[in-house]
């Protein structure tokens, strides 16, 4: 406590020192204010996770880690109820996965096109409607999904993937449309621009000699963008797509009305499926007080996961900073 | 000699292929950014009408139905988005400018940068977390008999959570806004004797004008459009607004139950509210762009 | 004279702004050729149009013509041009990301070359022209940017003469570098041309005298004048060279 004391009297005395000398009650007043405010949204983070967890507390305690390895979601109309999150996680997991596997190699191609191949002329009215795609409302890609997304791709794609690779038992059964499928491809089109828009200001900020470096010894266009943009761009690249799967896990809407929500583990990716954020959206107003804890268990996993993803791909993106100040 | 020609025209072939092939991913992405705006457009069009913007929304009408099918509109959706929003803005915008400014002003040290780190992480929170939260917080209290447990779905747990979602966004674009201002700025004005806080409310604050009003609408278009945190707050009503402590409707909600509803005339109500939303995103998208370009000029023309 | 390129009535452009004009010199085969003048004489743009290089960016114009052997350049795919004229630059551009090994195959690989011994025997002998076998011979596999500035740039000259190019263009090879090591790559530039055909940019009139055969003096985009050396030096013919060599203005 006294050590606490003592820490607190120097931060005082030191930011008193910052606050140029002739600070007067005003200056004192306002920084006070702001000060309050910054900490005020502390307060409300704290207050957040400590709701979840006061929420969570009934799911806790009855369930455990079993919560973790159970399949089982038993509302109180069919008891015992028991609630488990495999499927849920299973199934962010998939989707996040497949979107990635799809959304990676498009917002890449779309960064090198941006910043390596445009004319010059193009490029920056080209990006902004490239970060259009991010304007456009959740729920908004929902209802294309279902009413444009979701029949092209049961009347097409997926009879299209089934025809090549139907031995696969991914691609196993009868296309719907609203499946697991479809529910990656929306997320895959959703974080295209924050994993393009990132991966380009890291391919800016590829010195030019380092193009030059490999044009001299002969490279062609795509060589160069290889050799020296994308692999200097690296960890730029991946704080980018970490990013991307922390939108990819966080997305509720689309998902919700496209995956078909059945609470199962797939084992095809045209199977209904659900994920942790669509399974809350669909059940939460409609559970009874202990599925609704378990649903608040869920909502503060898929926060950890997200804030997790989110700590790890700024780290990332910080020494590609770092790096960048140091060789420039 | 011929096997280094070959490989010569397989280098050229493979830079033509993959030049091809970063030009087809822009289209790509373009394919579903055209289609959207075009179906929003094309389907959302014919349900605008006067009607549209100031009746409740209809009861269901199938071919099944055999009433008479009232157009109705979605006004009580746009007033419980504009209640909502507004309400939660009201509380947002002070907070998180004056957050903005600490971060700004009073936070290029090892404190400042902690803060900022967990501003950081509050953005990340899913906004269904969000609505999870506000749910819960309104509950708890209502158990505690601090609040009336009939009013767990309402207006305001529906602001308290887009209020919770909008205060990090206000925080940080206020705090890029305002170090976009030059420090010359603020040491002539320090140097004519104004005290800090002066120099913060009259010069700095005045100098990143756009750039906080740019952040502010940015704010606005990412709560406007959210839906999942609504859910289990706001929850939807048929009514216009009847209270603070009573559910309220949003055009997000409309969107999602009517546009998966089997009812053809709620389906085109939820394409004109798409459509509405997709038009005022990219309003505020564009006018975004043109404030911060004339922000960069100005910084430039500062410097 | 044996000429191994030669520019003819060349002019280049930025833009609208014109960079050089019409400057017809001829470059002699296993020599060296300096470019001096004040900043902004054109001199960088002028090595830059020898292997194509100026094109790259945006809004950029060549007219005229640069021969290699007799051949335009400007005919012939600027992949293929730049692998038979190499170019050095004026910081050291290591690929950070790459081993100091890798960064010498690099053209290698490009080529084609994936035999391990062949690489091998490749990457070493540019090492030892570059004058940087000695030093990093036991840590090829570290990275390119352990080395310091001045073995950096002679890791860059090494990664050039590993696709074996017939002329080696230096542009202000040593301007980040300390004396000691501009002194390493001057001596590196005059064993080099027993192999290579070189062309120096450089601002620094010492460097040029004490190491090109051939000088040429550049004025506000114009080829003010080309000749030997110490002629050049010792016996200018133009008024301008003559206050530039002097010292009177630059």
């Amino acid at each position: 406590m006294r050590a606490l004391r003592a820490v607190t009297a120097r931060r005082r005395a030191r930011s008193h020192g910052r606050a140029h000398a002739g600070a007067t009650p005003g200056d004192v007043l306002f920084q006070s204010l702001s000060a309050a405010a910054a900490f005020g949204l502390l307060l409300l983070l704290a207050l957040v996770t400590l709701i979840l967890l006061l929420g969570a507390g009934p799911s806790i305690q009855t369930f455990g880690f079993s919560f973790f390895t159970g399949a089982v979601w038993n509302p109180p109309a069919h008891p015992p109820e028991v609630y488990g999150a495999v499927p849920f996680v299973y199934g962010t997991l998939v989707t996040a996965g497949l979107a990635l596997l799809l959304g990676v190699p498009v917002s890449l191609g779309i960064a090198i096109f941006l910043s390596e191949l445009a004319p010059p002329w193009l490029r920056v009215p080209l990006t902004y409607v490239i970060e259009l795609l991010a304007a456009i409302p959740s729920v908004v890609f929902g209802l294309w999904g279902v009413f444009v997304l979701a029949p092209v791709m049961r009347d097409s794609v997926e009879p299209a993937v089934q025809s090549v690779f139907g031995f696969l038992p991914i691609f196993s059964g009868t296309p719907v449309g609203t499946d697991v499928f479809t529910a990656g491809v929306i997320l895959a089109i959703m974080i295209i621009p924050t994993i393009s828009a990132i991966s380009r200001e890291a391919f800016l900020a590829v010195p030019q000699t380092q193009r030059e470096a490999a044009l001299a010894i002969g490279a062609t266009h795509w060589e160069t963008t290889r050799m020296a943009v994308l692999t200097y761009a690296r960890s730029g690249i991946l704080g980018a797509v970490i990013l991307g799967l922390g939108r990819a896990v966080s997305e509720t809407m689309a998902v919700t009305m496209l995956i078909g929500n059945r609470n199962a583990i797939f084992g095809s990716l045209f199977d209904q499926g659900q994920t942790i954020a669509s399974w809350i959206a669909n059940n939460f107003t409609e559970a009874g007080p202990l599925e609704t804890s378990a649903l608040i268990e869920l909502g503060l996993v898929l926060m950890l996961v997200a804030v997790l993803v989110t700590v790890v791909a700024r780290l990332f993106l910080t020494r590609v900073l770092r790096v960048l100040e140091v060789t420039e | 000699m011929k096997l280094r020609f070959d490989r010569a025209a397989r280098r050229i072939w493979k830079d033509r292929a993959m030049s091809t092939a970063a030009l087809a991913c822009v289209v790509v992405a373009l394919v579903p950014l055209g289609s959207i705006l075009f179906t929003a457009a094309s389907q959302g069009i014919q349900s605008l009408n006067p009607g549209f913007f100031t009746s409740a929304v209809p009861p269901p009408c199938g071919s099944a139905s055999t009433e008479t099918c009232t157009p109705g509109g979605v006004g009580n959706a746009i007033e419980g988005t504009l209640v909502l929003v507004g309400l939660a803005s009201l509380v947002a915008m002070p907070v998180g400018v004056l957050a903005g400014i600490y971060l700004s002003e009073y936070g290029n040290n090892r404190l400042g940068r902690g803060v900022r780190f967990f501003v950081d992480v509050m953005l990340q929170i899913p906004s269904i977390v969000v609505g999870i939260f506000a749910y819960t917080l309104i509950f708890e209290l209502g158990r505690a008999g601090w609040t009336d447990p009939r009013s767990v779905f309402s207006t305001l747990t529906g602001v308290l959570a887009l209020a919770t979602i909008m205060v990090p966004i206000i925080a940080r674009t206020s705090e890029e806004a305002l170090k976009l201002v030059p420090n010359a700025t603020r040491e002539a004005a320090l140097a004519l004797g104004l005290p800090k806080h002066r120099v913060i409310t009259g010069v700095v604050l005045g100098s990143a004008r756009s750039g906080l009003v740019t952040g502010a609408l940015l704010g606005v278009a990412r709560v406007s459009g959210e839906t999942a945190p609504l859910i289990m707050t706001a929850f939807g009503s048929p009514y216009f607004f009847q209270g603070l402590n009573q559910p309220i409707a949003a055009m997000p909600l409309v969107i999602y139950t009517f546009g998966l509803s089997p009812y053809p005339n709620w389906q085109h109500l939820a394409w004109g509210a798409a459509f509405v939303l997709v038009l005022m995103m990219l309003g505020i998208s564009v006018v975004s762009r043109l404030a911060l370009r004339g922000r960069f000029s100005l910084a430039e023309v500062a410097r | 004279m044996n000429v191994k390129m030669q520019t003819q009535h060349l002019s280049a452009w930025y833009g609208s702004k014109k960079a050089i004009e019409d400057v017809t010199m001829d470059i002699e085969e296993h020599a060296v050729t300096a470019i001096i003048g004040p900043s902004g004489c054109g001199k960088s743009t002028l090595i830059r149009c020898l292997d194509r290089m100026h094109e790259i960016l945006p809004k950029t114009r060549v007219e005229g013509k640069v021969l290699l052997d007799g051949e335009d350049i400007y005919e012939q795919p600027a992949v293929a041009v730049r692998r038979k004229v190499g170019m050095v630059f004026q910081k050291p551009n290591p690929f950070p990301t790459m081993t100091i090994y890798d960064n010498v195959a690099a053209g290698l690989k490009l080529g084609g070359i994936r035999d391990p011994d062949e690489l091998d025997g490749r990457v070493i002998r540019s090492l030892k022209q570059a004058v940087l076998w000695d030093e990093v011979q036991d840590g090829t596999g570290k990275s390119g940017m352990s080395l310091s500035g001045g073995q950096q740039q002679r890791l860059c000259i090494a990664r050039a003469l590993a696709v074996e190019p017939e002329v080696l263009l230096m542009d202000e090879p040593c301007s980040a570098l300390d004396p000691i090591a501009t002194a390493k790559i001057e001596d590196l530039i005059f064993d080099l041309k027993k192999d290579y055909t070189v062309v120096i940019v450089t601002h620094n009139m010492q460097q040029a005298a004490r190491v090109a055969d051939w000088t040429a003096f550049m004025y506000l985009g114009k080829l003010i004048e080309f000749g030997r050396t110490r002629e050049l030096f010792e016996h200018p013919r133009e008024e301008l060279t003559e206050k530039y060599i002097t010292g009177r203005f630059g």
